[in-house]
């Protein structure tokens, strides 16, 4: 396979696998969870980084996702112990937690293979060579099974936790009186949410991965009134930009990761115009309409 | 009146419910009887909703016990359906009037279960009772207040349970409405059904419920509208601070005066 396909393959599966769990971030309004989350698991990517000395998956998942669930914890402690607002909370968590990240790989591993840079910016145009190697046999690149293996958790996650998820993103007290751990279904997310934000923070950089998380979906969320739609769509939206976003970035020579998501945000200004249902043109028809042929 | 051998509905012992330590509810004992339509009065920040959400277990309990139907209420809380208020959720939410009515069977499905084409069924049913049939599939921003509030009052009755908690229902909602969420609450009662409703206008207790709760931190009264709705308990419920008070009294010492006549 090509490297212009392996590429194309990494930024789908990170995409696919980012919009899954961003659905129920946007409409639990809470995006910018997303947002705090890939920042704030580097500081547990770089502790498993200088404890096992190696980019292995499993350590790192582990980490991040600790630190992930940290997040949301801390986030949700400073609001209700610090009397904070909810966005005031996640700011302190996450910037801080972050600052901590870039803190320890300066002072210990600013000499090795993971960088500011990677980590901001991520490295997609490389990520072909990266390979995963049994023995000698070569097994393609290792953010595709770390990515693919991601999707396909984030998939079961929201297939079988499709009542839970849809019933607390909606009406967490009517989910309580259910006897629904609304508590537990949160942190699952959460917990979902830093492992697909470290899988794609190799591809794309812990900037971008917040795009990938919040872009799609909420183009997706302009498109249809179905939230089973809804997932399905922003993951189609999702794959369309990586491919568009590597189309773009062969055409003008620029960042990849940067593409797609200039791509992404292009899709959501065409369908937040366009959209039958809930776009600026059709609600523009709608109320000329209305103004004519008053009911 | 009430079957002493028969476990009560749910009853409500000594409860006390703290917000950041200051009490907004404070040592309310009550039972709620079988087959009745309550009223729950009090003016605003009285702890009514609270009162609701403490019995639903929402929110922690300082002191006291909730039990339903005898039994302590965890673990037993799917027995009670609820109806909290309409500005509670996102109504811009992308799901239909029918998705959201097959939300009160989730209680009844298996872990990880799909709703069956029975729950559907059941839906679907419930949302003609509230005469909402043809507005299955629509999505939910596209209904009226009042319309939004009967898709609620539809996904209560899909709980099929026979204890109905209501926060406000009556709040802002068009008059077809409020004769729909009557003729409801009727249905229930004959059915047996117990319903607590979270109530605001004082002038249509008397006409909709047999029983009401007057509540202002404390509980001030509960027991038959008859004996209990009493322009005194009112004025202790309230203090001076309703305009309307007089009134309602007015009104009821005319509906007396009548009812000797």
């Amino acid at each position: 396979m090509s490297n212009d396909l392996w590429i194309i393959l990494i930024g789908s599966l990170a995409s696919a696998a980012c919009a899954l769990v961003g659905c129920f971030l946007v409409l639990r309004k809470q995006a910018m969870m997303g947002d705090a989350i890939s920042h704030s698991v580097l500081p547990g990517i770089v502790i498993a980084f200088l404890i096992t000395q190696s980019r292995a998956p499993i350590p790192m998942l582990i980490g991040a996702g600790t630190l992930g669930i940290l997040t949301a914890f801390a986030t949700n402690a400073l609001e209700r112990h610090g009397r904070l607002q909810p966005d005031a909370s996640i700011g302190v968590t996450f910037t801080w937690l972050f600052a901590v990240g870039v803190i320890l790989i300066s002072a210990f591993a600013g000499h090795v293979d993971l960088d500011a840079e990677c980590v901001l910016y991520g490295e997609i145009a490389s990520s072909p060579w990266d390979v995963w190697l049994i023995g000698d046999t070569d097994m393609g690149p290792r953010a595709v099974w770390i990515l693919g293996a991601i999707t396909i958790a984030n998939l079961i996650f929201v297939t079988l936790g499709y009542k839970q998820l849809k019933l607390t993103s909606f009406d967490p007290e009517m989910a309580a009186a259910l006897g629904i751990n609304v508590t537990l279904w949160h942190y699952l997310l959460m917990g979902f949410v830093s492992f697909t934000t470290v899988g794609a923070f190799e591809s794309v950089g812990a900037i971008l991965v917040v795009a990938m998380l919040i872009v799609p979906p909420n183009t997706a969320y302009l498109l249809t009134d179905r939230l089973s739609r809804m997932l399905i769509y922003s993951v189609i939206i999702g794959i369309l930009s990586a491919i568009g976003g590597y189309w773009l970035a062969w055409l003008i020579d620029g960042s990849i990761a940067g593409a797609i998501a200039t791509v992404s945000g292009a899709l959501f200004l065409f369908a937040a115009l366009f959209s039958p249902t809930h776009g600026v043109i059709a609600g523009y028809i709608a109320r000329r309409h209305a103004l004519i042929t008053p009911d | 009146m009430t079957d002493t051998t028969k476990p009560v509905p749910i009853e409500v012992h000594d409860l006390t419910v703290a917000y950041r330590h200051r009490p907004v509810l404070w040592d309310v004992d009550v039972k709620f009887p079988e087959g009745n339509l309550i009223a729950i009065c009090g003016p605003n920040g009285a702890g009514k909703s609270t009162l609701i959400k403490a019995i639903l277990g929402l929110v922690p309990l300082a002191s006291g016990n909730v039990t339903i139907f005898g039994k302590p209420a965890n673990g037993v809380r799917k027995l009670v359906a609820y109806v909290p208020q309409r500005e509670s959720v996102d109504w811009d939410f992308p799901t239909t009037a029918l998705d959201v009515v097959l939300m009160g069977r989730y209680g009844h499905l298996p872990l990880f279960g799909r709703p069956r084409k029975r729950d559907k069924e059941i839906a679907r049913h419930c949302l003609d009772k509230v005469g909402m049939l043809e507005f299955a599939n629509r999505q939910i921003s596209q209904l009226s207040g009042g319309q939004q509030q009967r898709v609620f009052l539809a996904r209560a009755l899909a709980q099929q349970t026979r204890v109905y908690l209501m926060d406000e229902p009556f709040a802002g909602v068009d008059a077809a409405t409020e004769k729909a969420i009557v003729t409801l609450l009727r249905e229930l009662r004959e059915q047996g059904c117990t319903v607590a409703v979270v109530h605001h206008d004082l002038q249509s207790v008397p006409e909709y419920f047999d029983s009401v709760m007057l509540l202002n931190l404390r509980m001030i009264a509960f027991g038959p509208v008859e004996t209990t709705f009493t322009t005194e308990n009112l004025n202790k419920t309230y203090g001076g601070r309703l305009n309307l008070l007089t009134e309602v009294g007015e009104k009821l010492r005319k509906q007396q005066w009548n009812a000797r006549g």
